[in-house]
């Protein structure tokens, strides 16, 4: 089973409880904005405790409330994608990218700066400021950035969120060699239908709960 | 210009200074980030109890610094039996007075750049593998550096003003403890000092407004890297 999640969520006045298993490569989690599904990827990133409940990925226990597991995030092994990117903004691209690579252990890393780069498209970016970059392209270096940390899953917060159409496309179609040319299991945060269906293999509707 | 005295209160303010800031930096640091970002019961009083010294009479806390660091005193007589180190009535006193009463002025310098860094950078780097203590080194600090720099500034500034808290535990001792304002309080005691005065007014004026000057520049320049952090 590559996600297996069975939480209690408070965040500030708003709780939640969400449980699902998948085994697809891609999986996506979609609902109306403010249902939690954020909150969702950082519980499963460690940035966010849940109330009680259990957290695996890919056969391993991040998180699990009545056995006292709680992994800090530095040892979860995500790779997350943020909305916002959320770039080091006094770190140039290229020591962005070099971020998470230079703390995984050597034997982890399963892709190089080369590979990323141009995978990614992104070398014409390396000694910008983050500042300087569009949206798409943050969200590019982003991804590199994630990759580089030597994950063992991605964590993809509305990866095409309010980016025009052909640049979306692009990082659609990113995605979509990311899901089929690596062995990495991956949680997808959507809004969009037309965007879930054509990458997803598995979707998770959350609703909105009434509090209990 | 100056007479050998005045160059010796002139060296020796900007000693003080110099040493009292550069012992205050971490403190103030420290002080400013757990206020800044932890929540515990306390925290309003430790916020209170580092402005203590901005709005109590300097010569209380001088006094206060007499009864705890004097040879007598709480931590003094320790320091004084453990180490033979002796606070009261010369300059490394005339610094703990400034470091003290500037304490403040940079702990709020500090605070203000550090709650400035947005607090979801440290989470992406916790998530790329960063300890809390490697994200504190590579994100927060140097996000925060510009307040360092202002709060070190506007420390320093007020530490080569300080005058009530250090002739009260420091005394008024000549090329121990008399520094700018404390020589001039001692010229103005004087019979045909005036000359000396204004020279060494005109002094702390220059090197206050500089250190003013300096502070300011920093803030805006931190305010304006604020903007960019996204």
């Amino acid at each position: 089973m590559f996600f297996d999640v069975s939480i209690d969520m408070r965040v500030d006045d708003h709780a939640f409880a969400l449980e699902f298993t998948s085994d697809a490569k891609l999986t996506a989690l979609v609902g109306p904005s403010g249902v939690g599904k954020t909150s969702t990827l950082n519980a499963i990133a460690g940035l966010l405790r849940p109330q009680s409940g259990r957290i695996a990925v890919a056969g391993e226990v991040l998180f699990d409330s009545a056995q006292g597991v709680d992994l800090p995030p530095e040892k979860r092994g995500a790779g997350y994608v943020f909305q916002d990117a959320r770039l080091f903004p006094h770190r140039k691209v290229s020591s962005n990218l070099a971020y998470g690579e230079k703390l995984a252990a050597p034997d982890k890393r399963w892709i190089t700066t080369d590979e990323v780069v141009s995978l990614l498209e992104i070398g014409h970016l390396l000694d910008r400021l983050p500042v300087t970059l569009s949206g798409g392209e943050a969200r590019r270096v982003a991804i590199g950035r994630a990759l580089l940390s030597a994950p063992r899953f991605l964590l993809l917060d509305e990866p095409l969120a309010s980016l025009d159409e052909s640049r979306a496309e692009t990082l659609l179609s990113l995605i979509e060699r990311l899901r089929d040319e690596l062995d990495l299991p991956m949680l997808l945060v959507s809004h969009s239908s037309a965007e879930v269906e054509r990458l997803a293999g598995r979707v998770i509707e959350m609703t909105p709960q009434k509090p209990a | 210009m100056l007479t050998p005295a005045e160059w010796t209160v002139v060296a020796l303010s900007l000693k003080v200074s110099l040493v009292a800031v550069l012992v205050t930096m971490p403190i103030a640091y420290g002080l400013a980030w757990v206020i800044a970002r932890r929540r515990f019961p306390g925290r309003m009083l430790l916020d209170a109890l580092v402005h203590l010294p901005l709005v109590l009479p300097p010569v209380v806390t001088g006094w206060l610094l007499l009864i705890l660091l004097g040879r007598n005193g709480a931590i003094g007589g320790w320091l004084y039996e453990t180490f033979g180190v002796t606070l009261v009535f010369n300059w490394t006193g005339a610094a703990v007075a400034a470091g003290v009463m500037a304490l403040p002025l940079m702990v709020r310098a500090m605070r203000l750049s550090i709650e400035a860094v947005d607090r979801r950078l440290v989470g992406a780097a916790r998530t790329l593998g960063a300890s809390p203590w490697h994200a504190f080194l590579t994100i927060t600090l140097p996000l925060s550096l510009p307040g360092i720099a202002a709060g070190a500034m506007l420390g320093f500034a007020r530490s080569l003003g300080e005058f009530g808290a250090t002739i009260t535990f420091a005394a008024n001792i000549a090329g121990e403890t008399r520094t700018l304002p404390l020589a001039i309080y001692t010229g103005l005691q004087l019979p045909g000092a005036e000359s000396a005065v204004t020279r060494l007014a005109v002094i702390a004026i220059v090197l206050s407004l500089g250190a003013l000057l300096v502070s300011e520049w920093l803030v805006r320049r931190s305010q304006g890297s604020r903007a960019h952090v996204l």
